[in-house]
């Protein structure tokens, strides 16, 4: 069947500049260029690229610019382009839309309309250059009262884990992301003092030595789960949901399981690994507290049970019936959380925004005065520094970040996750693209980033007047909304700026 | 104070700040002693207030009545005070209940009524949780009754307070007339309100008083750190805040002063990660479970409860505090000048480090500072 769609990006070559040397040739993992000797030009389809501009990059010559192919479709305000290839893509294949990364659509970005404050006189700001600044974090249930007897404490808390900074790399499944990768996410949690997630795929042997800085998933599909892999982690995380997909599960096909991936998620070579959309242990919220106190007994009550949930309607009655079911550490996934691979419609329709369930969740656990019985830790598409802290000053704990982490290593957001061809060799098992992640400069890009992000806090932290972390979490009075309505701004529980 | 929110905070604005001058002073061999003296120290430091609020804390001043709740009301109308008495007479066993005498100066214009009660609870409770009734009634009194404030309810002691010069408003009570073994006193100069007569600062709850000046940057997390713990903040100010922190620390969760200064100023993590094992493992869980108690931002107080003193700073030192001890005194102050004006013959002043607070205590007769020093240290030193 021809297909009806044009190509999404275009290249440009500038003769002039190319030298044919083929880099561009060998970069591309979708055979889009392809050097034609006999009359020595290179031969670009641009119905294959995806506009990741790795081949442009890589270009010694700066010959190549990929563009969006600036085709048009008589101007329609209903259907906009985007519907209209979506159609003629089902029309062709009769299937569900596949895609991958966060969701691209434009909901209001509440971090956008969140302004925060700084001292000025009555109060001075503190210089971090200076003065000392702190980042440190706790992740676990604390109690309500510490007993002191005779000068001694008689208060043994349940396990904590601590963090330099209260950003975390969220959940990576090896399998969807390559060895390298997932290697440079665990020696850079490791070097920084914070803690990377193994997601759902289990952990490579290879990898255990970093333990101490990993929260494990056991999600639906069980990947890699038995007593040693769930002692050897700082955190236990069940995956209920992501934000990328609520209510629905995952599939890594069958192509990406390699031998090394097959090991380490115990299933056999090539074949599909389906992760339902349940825990089929979980129905109900009772079914989570024995999950919950299965995986507390499997580690001896050594490492705090977090519980992954998406960002939904009824996140705050869900997430207080977490944690009267014994749930350490609450994440939420918002609706821009990224994925491998999940169905565009439910990535673009499905959930919340993140700012706005960690309001409601962070409000409903201080109401029923059960906030210091877990942490909370958001996920959804945190771009920044900015975004962070004030996700912090909303009453976050820690920020799981997992694509500005991918960012950071090459990734440019194309979305082809879910085809296991990834041309800077982070979402993909094929041996050959896996090498282009060097783990000691991708290690030294994502500790480069927790720096840069870490100072930034710091600086913003200081211009407030507060030299702690803890003093800013759940500190409302710090944040004003610019732009929104006032049901927003009750939701955030924030006054408007001038109020 | 039925619409406490508009009087306490007319503009909606975060939070009332203020800054000010604070001064406190102890006899710790429990003599009692004039007020005349605090007057004059507290008057000396003028520029630091704006003659919109100021006030005094005495202990020791009812030997009378020491095991009744000295009830201290403000009343704007003849009606509260009866709606008040009525509720009073409701909840309690009056012992004696009499007008709170004070001298007419042209300084003070239109000032509200006063009266004192002595009470003991009356309710089926447990003694036990008497104090928890008191507070419940005193937030009653102070955010149901229009046009009353419950300005001190601890015993044997007692809030006076005012708008006006703290000069001012220690002749209008005429403190020099009272003797108590505890004084504190406060001259304030708010910045985002106008003042009213309970917004005035020393704040009371039960046997806590504080006087503070600063400027609070983490308001919000202890705010809702409190709240959590069934505290209302009402009146918008840090010094609510802090008398809050110190009434849960050390009251309801039994800790000891110098366990509760360190939550209210931790030590650094750095320093904490040098400590012998003991010590780490107290300091961290003191991180993790109180660190919404952390009071960021500058602050210098003193805290008074009966028998205790307590001065403190934030952990980096970012307002004023002076220390001073002779014989069985010990000063404690924004300035050093007014200790040395009332006391020019003083063994030893210093300024004690962020964080560090300086207790003096009754029962044992002797000042703690930097929990190894104890007064005869600190005069040896000198």
């Amino acid at each position: 069947m021809k297909s009806y769609l044009l190509p999404e990006f275009k290249i440009i070559r500038d003769d002039d500049r190319c030298i044919r040397c083929q880099v561009c040739v060998r970069q591309c993992g979708f055979g889009v260029h392809t050097y034609d000797e006999e009359n020595d030009i290179i031969i670009s389809d641009e119905s294959k690229c995806v506009g990741c501009q790795r081949c442009a990059v890589f270009c010694p010559t700066n010959a190549l610019t990929i563009m969006t192919n600036p085709y048009e479709y008589r101007p329609n305000a209903n259907w906009r382009k985007e519907f209209i290839n979506d159609v003629k893509k089902q029309a062709e294949g009769g299937g569900v839309i596949l895609t991958g990364c966060g969701n691209d659509k434009p909901y209001k970005i509440y971090w956008d309309h969140i302004v925060l404050n700084a001292s000025q006189v009555t109060n001075p700001s503190i210089d971090p250059l200076r003065e000392p600044m702190e980042l440190r974090t706790y992740l676990g249930s604390k109690t309500n009262q510490l007993e002191m007897v005779d000068g001694e404490l008689k208060t043994v808390l349940t396990s904590q884990v601590m963090i330099e900074t209260p950003i975390i790399f969220s959940a990576l499944s090896y399998g969807a992301i390559s060895f390298n990768a997932q290697t440079s996410l665990a020696r850079a949690a490791s070097e920084f003092g914070t803690l990377f997630n193994s997601g759902e795929g289990g952990l490579p042997k290879e990898l255990r030595k970093y333990g101490k800085n990993a929260i494990v998933q056991c999600a639906s599909g069980r990947f890699g789960v038995d007593p040693e892999y769930l002692n050897s982690s700082a955190v236990v995380e069940i995956k209920i949901g992501q934000g990328a997909k609520p209510g629905i599960g995952g599939h890594l096909p069958g192509e990406k399981v390699s031998i090394p991936v097959s090991r380490t998620r115990m299933i056999p070579e090539g074949t599909d690994a389906l992760s339902p959309a349940p825990q089929h242990d979980i129905y109900s919220i009772e079914d989570l507290s024995t999950l919950i106190y299965a995986l507390k007994e499997t580690t001896n009550y050594e490492k705090p049970i977090s519980v992954k949930i998406a960002a939904v309607h009824n996140s705050a009655a869900i997430a207080s019936g977490m944690v009267r079911a014994g749930a350490d550490i609450i994440a939420l996934d918002g609706i821009r959380g990224g994925t491998g691979a999940a169905p565009k419609i439910i990535r673009d329709n499905v959930g919340i925004p993140i700012e706005l369930a960690l309001a409601a969740v962070d409000e409903r656990l201080r109401k029923e005065r059960i906030r210091n019985k877990c942490s909370i830790i958001v996920a959804g598409g945190f771009r920044n520094a900015g975004d962070i802290i004030k996700a912090i000053a909303l009453g976050a704990d820690a920020v799981y970040i997992a694509t500005a982490a991918l960012v950071a290593m090459g990734c440019t957001l194309c979305q082809k996750c879910y085809t296991g061809i990834c041309n800077w060799g982070i979402c993909t098992t094929d041996p050959w693209l896996s090498k282009r992640i060097n783990p000691d400069i991708a290690t030294k890009r994502l500790t480069n980033l927790l720096r840069g992000w870490s100072l930034e806090i710091k600086e913003m932290l200081g211009g407030m007047g507060i030299n702690a972390i803890e003093s800013l979490r759940g500190n409302r009075h710090h944040l004003r909304g610019v732009g929104l309505n006032k049901w927003e701004l009750d939701v955030l529980g924030i006054k408007g700026a001038g109020e | 104070m039925k619409d406490l929110k508009n009087i306490a905070n007319p503009f909606n604005d975060d939070k009332v700040s203020a800054n000010c001058s604070i001064f406190g002073m102890m006899n710790l061999s429990g003599t009692t002693f004039s007020g005349k003296d605090i007057l004059t120290a507290i008057k000396n430091m003028r520029v630091r207030s704006n003659g919109l609020g100021g006030g005094f804390a005495c202990y020791g001043l009812y030997p009378k009545y020491p095991d009744h709740y000295a009830l201290h009301l403000m009343y704007n109308t003849r009606e509260a005070k009866e709606i008040s008495e009525n509720f009073i007479d409701k909840h309690f066993f009056i012992t004696r209940a009499e007008e709170i005498p004070t001298k007419q100066i042209k300084e003070i214009i239109d000032p509200p009524e006063f009266w004192r009660y002595f009470v003991h609870p009356k309710t089926e409770l447990d003694k036990n949780h008497y104090d928890d009734y008191v507070v419940e009634m005193v937030m009653t009194i102070n955010t149901q009754i229009q046009d009353t404030f419950v300005f001190s309810s601890g015993k044997n002691m007692a809030v006076f307070k005012g708008v006006g010069f703290p000069g001012d408003i220690g002749r209008f009570f005429m403190i020099e007339d009272y003797t108590g073994y505890i004084w504190l006193a406060h001259g304030r100069f708010p910045t985002n309100t106008l003042g009213w007569w309970g917004g005035a600062h020393p704040f009371n709850i039960l046997d806590w008083s504080v006087v503070h000046n600063g400027e609070i940057s983490s308001y919000g997390t202890n705010q809702r750190f409190l709240e959590m713990y069934g505290y209302k903040c009402s009146l918008y100010t840090d010094t609510e805040v802090i008398a809050y922190a110190a009434d849960l620390l050390m009251r309801r969760h039994n800790l000891p002063i110098e366990v509760a200064s360190k939550i209210l100023a931790p030590p650094l993590w750095n320093t904490i990660d040098r400590m012998d094992k003991k010590e780490k493992e107290l300091y961290t869980s003191l991180r993790q479970v109180y660190g919404g108690l952390l009071m960021n931002g500058p602050f210098s107080i003193v805290i008074a409860r009966n028998g205790e003193m307590i001065g403190l700073t934030d952990r980096v030192r970012l307002r004023p505090l002076t220390a001073a001890v002779n014989s069985d005194m010990l000063y404690i102050s924004s300035e050093e000048a007014p200790i040395r004006l009332i006391d020019p013959n003083i063994e030893y002043a210093w300024i004690p480090k962020g964080g560090e607070p300086i207790i003096g205590r009754l029962s044992e007769k002797k000042v703690i500072y930097n929990e190894k020093l104890t007064l005869q240290d600190l005069n040896k030193e000198a």
